[in-house]
């Protein structure tokens, strides 16, 4: 069969079609058509000419074969350091193979590259950081993804995450409309305990223009709130766009080029209709890449910035604490030993390192921060990253692979984790449902709510101007 | 047959490794693309050489990196196999009075004796780097027969060499192998993997730059890639 009703070489790109992809349970119906679907031989082998140059080609050629990238993989730490986990390995039996034989594989070598592909690698780039070459599996397994998701070897919650995006320009339904009215609710909700609270929807000219990631439009609106709260509090003259609102893409772990493309560019366009000073984003790893980091290039700018700067809430947060904007309650910071999570996306791709520490200088009492070993730029991936979180058909695999950060996390003795992505934050939570260790874990913005100082004049008054 | 290989081969030698050296230095650079890459390099050019330096600094540092500090005694075994690997050849005196006579240049020598060892240098970490390749799983299954042959090409013209020098069996019979070794390991520069004697530069500066401009660099942030 050349191509499936559910799988297929063609990208979601109309509501019925994703219904009916979403209406397969688990993807049943999907994996199997997958087993009869044909492999355009000819396009692989013209894509691969076309889009590997220097980088790749070299990478896999010059490959010295040493092996010294195999412990720099938490994936073949926590799977008995089985050889066939070798970054090196992993990344020649697939996307080098493939290369090898121009393009020239059949549908059971595609299967086991999409198996690799998304649940052999989180592409958390740790393993290029130990390579005397600098070669970068990471880089290569987004490539080989790809190559993939244009043949239709994905797995069903990319298509549907990547359809997602090209139907409602976001990773779940949440239309314009529903968007509108779920700030609106939140400003409302709020609005008692926090005279004033306004969600600002499509202001021109604001100092801030604020994205977020579509879990917290759909599942934790709450978030929304606490974003609008904290700018509240440091006096912000801030807005976020009804459109170009969702800064995620799936479509960045499905391996959806051109996906990736437009998610960006309603993004941006936000941006260049509203003319923001600068623009926050949320606490999210990928949502930070795919719109601050890679963003820039699927747009086609060529400095690789955005239209306007573009920072990480960690960024901003750290800005109000230091700059005294935000002030905390010395005697509400956290005095229980806590550790930080590091999230590959902004820390070991953007070297936001240092800020994040220096927040929690901020709400941690002096003494119980404890690191994770390894830390920063070198820690490992929460064990859900790169799309491992959502892919059902993988989650045994993700389970194991939450090992590496549960041993990291009860060598620090701490039972609350500070997880400034929402990957990692799901990651951290799902830890603690496989493997329960009595684990808290916590964005940034609800904690610095409850310790922070709240302006007289933002308290709500009773009846006689009184603060209650 | 001597005369050949220490004569007009060795013009057609260096002039292939020259040619085909630069060859791949010229194609790699062209074949950057900044799109494909996602990396900005020429809008933050500054940026980005200075990414490429750092990278390439603490790489050949010995223990430099993060890398290097993680596998103390690999880096060990790496490092004095390239510098016997390098060095050797170049300041070997006898190579030396060959260039005098042909070119009518000299580079400093080194003694005999540093000669020899870093010879035994090269051919023990050889041997070590093949037992390595048997030895650890995670490399065993890495490794395929042109790996072991790299290893060969690599170690030869040291191995020849010192049998040369030490006199062990005919002298011109091992003085030509040494001579036929080292020509092909010099080919090999060019058509084999070993072609990161430049290629090694160039993958480190391209990461270099990456980090350099996109990821930290421009946020101030030193990583060492």
């Amino acid at each position: 069969m050349p191509e499936g009703i559910l799988c297929n070489k063609q990208p979601i790109v109309t509501d019925e079609q994703l219904k009916l992809t979403l209406g397969d349970k688990s993807g049943k119906q999907y994996y199997a058509e997958m087993e009869q679907l044909d492999v355009d031989t000819d396009k692989l082998w013209s894509t691969i000419q076309n889009t590997m140059k220097s980088r790749l080609k070299t990478w896999l050629n010059i490959c010295a074969k040493c092996g010294l990238c195999a412990e720099s993989c938490f994936l073949y730490q926590v799977n008995d350091r089985v050889p066939e986990q070798v970054p090196s390995y992993k990344i020649h039996a697939t996307l080098g193979e493939l290369v090898k034989r121009k393009g020239k594989v059949d549908n059971a070598f595609m299967r086991k590259c999409m198996d690799i592909a998304w649940s052999w690698c989180t592409c958390c780039n740790r393993c290029g950081q130990f390579c005397p070459h600098g070669i970068d599996m990471g880089v290569m397994f987004s490539y080989l993804r790809g190559l993939l998701f244009s043949q239709g070897f994905v797995p069903w919650e990319l298509k549907i995450g990547s359809g997602m995006h090209r139907v409602y320009k976001a990773q779940m339904d949440v239309t314009t409309e529903d968007w509108v009215d779920t700030c609106e609710w939140m400003a409302d909700e709020n609005s008692e305990e926090w005279p004033g609270l306004e969600i600002p929807m499509d202001k021109e000219d604001a100092d801030i223009m604020y994205t977020i990631n579509a879990r917290e439009a759909k599942h934790y609106p709450e978030d929304i709130a606490e974003a609008a709260i904290l700018f509240h509090v440091a006096g912000e003259n801030w807005t976020m766009p009804s459109e170009g609102w969702e800064q995620t893409s799936l479509t960045l772990f499905a391996g959806d080029w051109e996906g990736c493309k437009q998610q960006v560019l309603h993004v941006y366009d936000a941006i260049e209709r509203l003319r923001p000073k600068r623009v926050v984003g949320t606490e999210c790893g990928h949502a930070h890449r795919a719109t601050v980091i890679e963003g820039p290039y699927w747009a086609g700018r060529e400095d690789g910035q955005p239209p306007r700067p573009y920072i990480h809430y960690v960024e901003w947060l750290a800005e109000m604490l230091r700059t005294g904007r935000i002030k905390i309650d010395p005697t509400k910071r956290i005095k229980e030993p806590v550790t930080l999570q590091d999230s590959c996306n902004y820390v070991r791709n953007q070297g936001l390192k240092n800020i994040t520490r220096e927040i929690m200088s901020y709400i941690v009492e002096p003494g119980y921060f404890v690191e994770m070993a390894p830390n920063k730029e070198y820690n490992y991936c929460c064990g859900g990253g790169g799309g491992f979180n959502g892919i059902g058909k993988y989650r045994p695999q993700r389970n194991i692979a939450l090992l590496k950060k549960r041993e990291q996390i009860l060598a620090t003795g701490c039972k609350l984790v500070v997880a400034p992505c929402h990957n990692c934050w799901d990651a951290i939570r799902d830890l603690e449902e496989e493997y329960p260790m009595g684990l808290r874990w916590s964005f940034l913005k609800p904690l610095v709510i409850k310790m922070m100082i709240v302006p007289d004049h933002l308290k709500p008054q009773d009846e006689e101007g009184e603060e209650e | 047959m001597y005369n050949f290989l220490t004569g007009p081969m060795v013009w057609i030698t260096f002039l292939v490794v020259v040619v085909g050296l630069t060859y791949h230095v010229v194609t790699y650079i062209r074949g950057l693309d900044w799109r494909l890459d996602r990396v900005g390099y020429r809008p933050n050019m500054q940026h980005g050489l200075k990414g490429a330096a750092r990278s390439i600094f603490f790489w050949i540092l010995p223990w430099g990196s993060h890398g290097w500090r993680a596998k103390p005694l690999f880096t060990l075994l790496f490092f004095s196999f390239h510098i016997g690997l390098l060095f050797t050849p170049i300041f070997l005196e006898a190579h030396n009075i060959m260039l005098k006579d042909s070119w009518g240049i000299r580079l400093p020598g080194i003694s005999s004796g540093l000669a020899d060892f870093l010879s035994w240098v090269v051919v023990i970490g050889g041997i070590f780097l093949v037992l390595r390749r048997i030895a650890y799983p995670e490399v065993r299954i890495l490794t395929s027969a042109y790996d072991y042959m790299l290893i060969v090409i690599a170690v030869s013209p040291f191995l020849t060499g010192l049998i040369a020098r030490y006199n062990v069996g005919n002298y011109d019979f091992w003085l030509l192998i040494h001579i036929i070794t080292g020509h092909v390991w010099l080919l090999s520069l060019v058509f084999t993997k070993l072609n990161h004697v430049v290629l090694f530069f160039l993958s480190r500066a391209q990461l270099g730059m990456d980090y350099g401009i996109k990821r930290g660099g421009m946020k101030g942030t030193q990583m060492t890639w």
